[in-house]
């Protein structure tokens, strides 16, 4: 017996999120009032976290297309070509607003979504990053969260069975009542054999495959596109439940299946679950759907048409099969232990046909619920803003003792070894993992080939605050540099764009920036952007998140051996600095960290330089020139010296003499984009400078490695003289002594 | 040498030791489905990595009442050995195939990390290119790996030398601080009584090519390449 259903009115619709304006449209699309399970379709479909409302007018501008791309944006993920005939699957993916809710379950849920859709198109996953924001460690509340996400991802991926290979994890107030979980997954996949989700083929039979449907993530799409209140404890049901092993299953059985050929099309039920899939589906084929809701099997009873369409119960798939070979799909499914059931086919359309034994309860056009209204707001910048650009950071004291300075910013969270969270995930099931993380990016190699890839994620809220458009197009730069700093030449991008309240111009104007800069910077690096996903109403009792444009690279390398990795080898190599002097403690760690202060200007970002910049890299890397490559980031020349003396298996100092000029503090720990440390044998120094020469870019000789201690000299003076075993207990201490 | 790899719903290293198994040894290798009983081509049996069954009753549990795992008993005492990597340890203590068991880590934490093993037993046939008192570098990862068993057990697997390999520093000192999950006596790894099944956490076939950090891995597939003789057998203890 079917409960009654609510009466439909318009606050109802309210409070399933649409607007006046959207459930009006929704009955001039009918032409007539939508039943209530009608209702929580189009509240679903039309949330910001499945139709894009606010930010697809600006992710319009993202160049999406170049002669590697095998997939751009609109399937589960993106696809980039890395020849010897296979193909690289990736994508990055947010998973705040459950984490918030539910750190361990949210984060878990995050991996298991973005595996499915890596893995929907056909690929094996190979690699999860992920980035990480919270608030203060010091916080025991933020603690709590930081533990719940980071078991919550290494539960999820250990038992799944795919490696965790770099990522992030900053802090910033801004952060503490909402949490950032973005996790990218790579996958691979024979470039011929990429699967797609549609549903072609009028008389195809639709199956449900994998778990069970429960009552679990009704409305999480909904969830997902809202602020929360002092309330948030309330939305826990909204948060789904994993099951890693399921997935596992599914992975298996999925890639099986579609070894077949019997697989027409595939879709992960994802956010709104299979009311998304039999929507999107033949949508994007231009056909319909029909299918009998009291055929998918169902974990708890007396579930209504409209909990079976919008739960978001885990590991689950849509799956369109070629007609006559059902058979076969069954069996593979029954080989792995899982549900497939047929629950309906394919039809010419227009229109999603839903049943519940048999009564009809929706005719809705898939037209209708795949075409969102899209909004163009307005935006313009903040009040705010210019007060805190004027801000002059050399308006601020100088530190009394350089090296105290230094240690103390190797010890601050952000960037202290973050081993306490890489030891509880794997990171070499697969043995395909050549640099583990702890490098600017992780590599792995391509079996059965001389290949292999570099990836790296990245981001910079301070930045993106201070200059949304400049700070995004950094956030691009930075990890292409990192996979440049391995050697690898980046191929393709994938963005999550974490913001606050879309319907705030100030926030919009953020966002419409960021994706300006992003656009720019890939345009510059000729990087398409192939897909991500935009996370919008982080906000919690009206504290916004900074703005925090995340960005993942992939790239190649043609020959795995001769990838390289940031940490000095040996004594007796010359230290090169590649890159514009120009930094600016502005948006710094240092300045945080030092003054509790976000404010200044950004150095300047000339995309022309950044592209050189990174090709020489890896012309010296190629040309078996460099033996360390090192990105200058957060902290500075002097934090990306001091890591490149520490992180590797054997300490090695260094001795390093700066230009004077600006002030020791901006020398030392002011931040600027395009800027490289190399060390090169001795030897080879006449070779190295012969390339660097035709490469036409900005560089300098600044020292020579050896010793037990960071000397940093400016201009004649010694202005920090560090015991590099000092430096390595901060730096390793730092993050773990709030865990512990 | 023929090995079979064995595949549980929830194995994931299984890929991993077939590629090194054909791939680095360069031996004929098939995957065995966890329902087959039929181990009879086979020289060696391995039992992987991974979470069989999601682990979710107790770890390997599930996994060591399998079809598969039942044929084992009749395969050992046919000559064949068996080697099982950190699940596949976990399933044959859970068999009562090796003795003792394995539970959460002390940390109360999953690790993943590189260690240092002492060798402390070179006469089985997983072993016998090593020497005892070398040291193997292997990484591990699990989240219940702290092996225990009772007093008399540990007396009886001393006496017999039984336990191969210890967590212990580079240097090969069993130190606390090198032990990574809390196992008694820093036990990584053992043998049953015969020789013919090891169990241990760290994973050979993670460190079986330089390219992956590493090849000390390699020398457990040498000891049993070498100490398999021409009847079919192999040299036990």
């Amino acid at each position: 017996m079917t409960p009654a259903e609510p009466k439909v009115t318009l606050d109802l619709a309210r409070s399933l999120g649409l607007t006046a304006e959207e459930y009006d449209r929704i009955i001039q699309q009918l032409r007539r009032e939508p039943s209530y399970t009608e209702l929580g379709l189009f509240s679903a479909l039309w949330s910001e976290h499945c139709a894009y409302k606010h930010s697809r007018v600006f992710l319009r501008r993202l160049p999406q297309s170049g002669r590697h791309v095998l997939q751009g944006p609109g399937e589960n993920a993106g696809a980039i070509d890395i020849g010897d005939g296979w193909a690289v699957v990736f994508k990055v993916e947010s998973h705040n607003h459950p984490s918030f809710i539910e750190p361990f379950q949210g984060a878990a849920t995050g991996v298991g979504g973005i595996l499915r859709d890596i893995f929907t198109m056909g690929a094996r996953p190979i690699a999860i990053l992920d980035s990480l924001r919270f608030g203060d460690p010091a916080d025991p509340r933020v603690r709590r969260l930081i533990d719940g996400v980071v078991s919550g991802i290494s539960w999820y991926g250990n038992c799944f069975g795919c490696p965790t290979v770099g990522g992030e994890i900053a802090f910033a107030p801004e952060y503490t009542g909402n949490p950032l979980v973005n996790v990218m997954c790579v996958g691979l996949v024979r470039a011929d054999r990429i699967f797609r989700a549609r549903a072609e083929g009028v008389g195809n039979p639709v199956f449900y495959v994998g778990n069970k449907t429960g009552r679990d993530g009704i409305h999480g799409a909904t969830m997902a596109s809202a602020t929360f209140d002092e309330r948030a404890e309330e939305r826990r049901p909204t948060v789904q439940v994993g099951d890693p092993f399921t997935e596992k299953l599914l992975l298996e059985a999925c890639l099986e299946a579609m070894a077949t050929g019997a697989v027409v099309g595939i879709q992960d039920m994802g956010a709104a679950g299979l009311a998304c899939c039999t929507s999107e589906m033949p949508a994007r084929s231009g056909t319909g759907m029909s299918v009998e809701l009291s055929a998918v099997p169902q974990r708890e009873e007396g579930m209504t048409p409209y909990e079976l369409l919008l739960s978001e119960s885990q590991e689950r798939m849509l799956l369109v099969g070629a007609r006559g070979r059902e058979d076969e799909l069954r069996r593979v499914f029954a080989h792995w232990e899982l549900d497939a059931v047929q629950i309906g086919e394919v039809t010419a359309g227009p229109d999603l046909i839903v049943r519940h034994r048999g009564d009809q309860v929706a005719p809705v056009p898939v037209a209708a619920l795949a075409e969102a209204p899209l909004y163009e707001k307005p935006y313009a910048p903040p009040d705010w803003l210019a007060e805190r650009r004027a801000l002059d950071p050399l308006a601020l004291p100088e530190p009394a003792d350089y090296g105290a300075a230094l240690i103390e910013l190797m010890g601050s969270p952000a960037l202290a070894s973050k081993e306490w969270a890489f030891r509880q995930y794997d990171q070499q099931v697969g043995i395909n993992t050549l640099v583990l993380p702890g490098s600017d990016a992780s590599v792995l190699r391509v079996k059965g080939t001389r290949r292999a890839i570099a990836v790296a994620i990245d981001g910079n809220g301070r930045q993106v605050l201070l200059d949304p458009r400049a700070g995004a197009a950094m956030a691009v730069c930075e990890a292409a540099r990192n996979v440049s700093c391995a050697g690898g030449r980046p191929l393709g991008v994938t963005d999550c764009l974490n913001f606050g309240s879309p319907e705030r111009p100030e926030i919009l104007w953020q966002l419409a920036e960021a994706v300006e800069g992003i656009g720019q910077a890939c345009r510059a690096l000729d990087l398409p952007v192939v897909g991500g996903n935009v996370s919008l109403y982080n906000e919690t009792l009206g504290q916004a998140i900074l703005p925090t444009p995340i960005v993942g690279v992939v790239g190649l390398l043609d020959e795995a051996a001769g990838l390289s990795t940031q940490w000095f080898k040996a004594a007796g190599h010359r230290v090169a600095l590649l890159g514009p002097d120009a930094v600016s403690l502005g948006g710094s760690e240092y300045l945080w960290l030092r003054h509790r202060q976000v404010g200044g200007r950004l150095a300047p970002l000339d995309l022309e330089v950044e592209r050189r910049v990174q090709a020489a890299a890896r012309a010296a890397i190629g040309a078996g020139l460099a033996t360390a490559t090192h990105d200058c980031s957060e902290g500075g020349l002097a934090a990306a010296l001091a890591e490149a003396c520490v992180t590797g298996k054997v300490r090695v100092g260094c001795e390093v003499t700066l230009p004077a000029g600006a002030r020791r503090d901006q020398v030392l720990f002011g931040e600027g984009p395009s800027r490289i440390v190399v060390s090169v044998e001795a030897e080879r120094a006449r070779e190295f400078e012969a390339l660097m020469a035709e490469s036409a870019i900005p560089w300098r000789w600044v020292g020579t490695t050896g010793g037990d201690r960071l000397r940093l000299q400016v201009g004649t003076e010694t202005v920090v003289s560090v015991e590099l075993g000092q430096i390595e207990h901060a730096w390793r201490n730092g993050f773990e002594r709030h865990m512990a | 040498m023929r090995f079979g790899v064995v595949v549980f719903p929830g194995t994931w290293s299984d890929c991993d030791f077939h590629y090194v198994i054909s791939e680095v040894i360069r031996q004929p290798v098939k995957y065995v489905w966890h329902r087959d009983r039929n181990l009879a081509d086979l020289d060696c049996v391995v039992l992987p990595g991974g979470f069989s069954y999601g682990d979710y009753l107790r770890a390997g549990a599930v996994a060591g009442r399998s079809p598969v795992v039942e044929a084992l008993p009749e395969f050992i005492a046919g000559g064949g050995v068996v080697l099982g990597s950190c699940n596949g340890f976990q399933i044959l203590c859970e068999a009562g195939l090796l003795p003792g068991a394995l539970m959460r880590n002390e940390c109360l934490q999953y690790r993943c990390q590189s260690t240092s093993l002492l060798v402390e037993n070179a006469e089985t046939p997983f072993t016998r290119a090593l020497r005892p008192g070398q040291v193997l570098t292997m990484p591990i990862s699990h989240g219940e790996g702290k092996y225990h068993a009772d007093a008399e057990t540990l007396r009886a697997l001393r006496q017999r030398h039984q336990v191969v390999f210890r967590y212990a520093t580079a240097e090969g000192a069993v130190t606390r601080a090198a032990n990574p999950n809390g196992s008694v006596d820093n036990i990584a790894g053992i043998v049953n009584e015969e020789g013919s099944v090891l169990g241990l956490m760290p994973h050979p076939e993670r460190a079986a090519e330089s390219a992956m950090g590493g090849t000390d891995g390699l020398q457990i597939f040498h000891s049993l390449l070498g100490s398999l003789v021409e009847d079919g057998t192999f040299l036990k203890r």
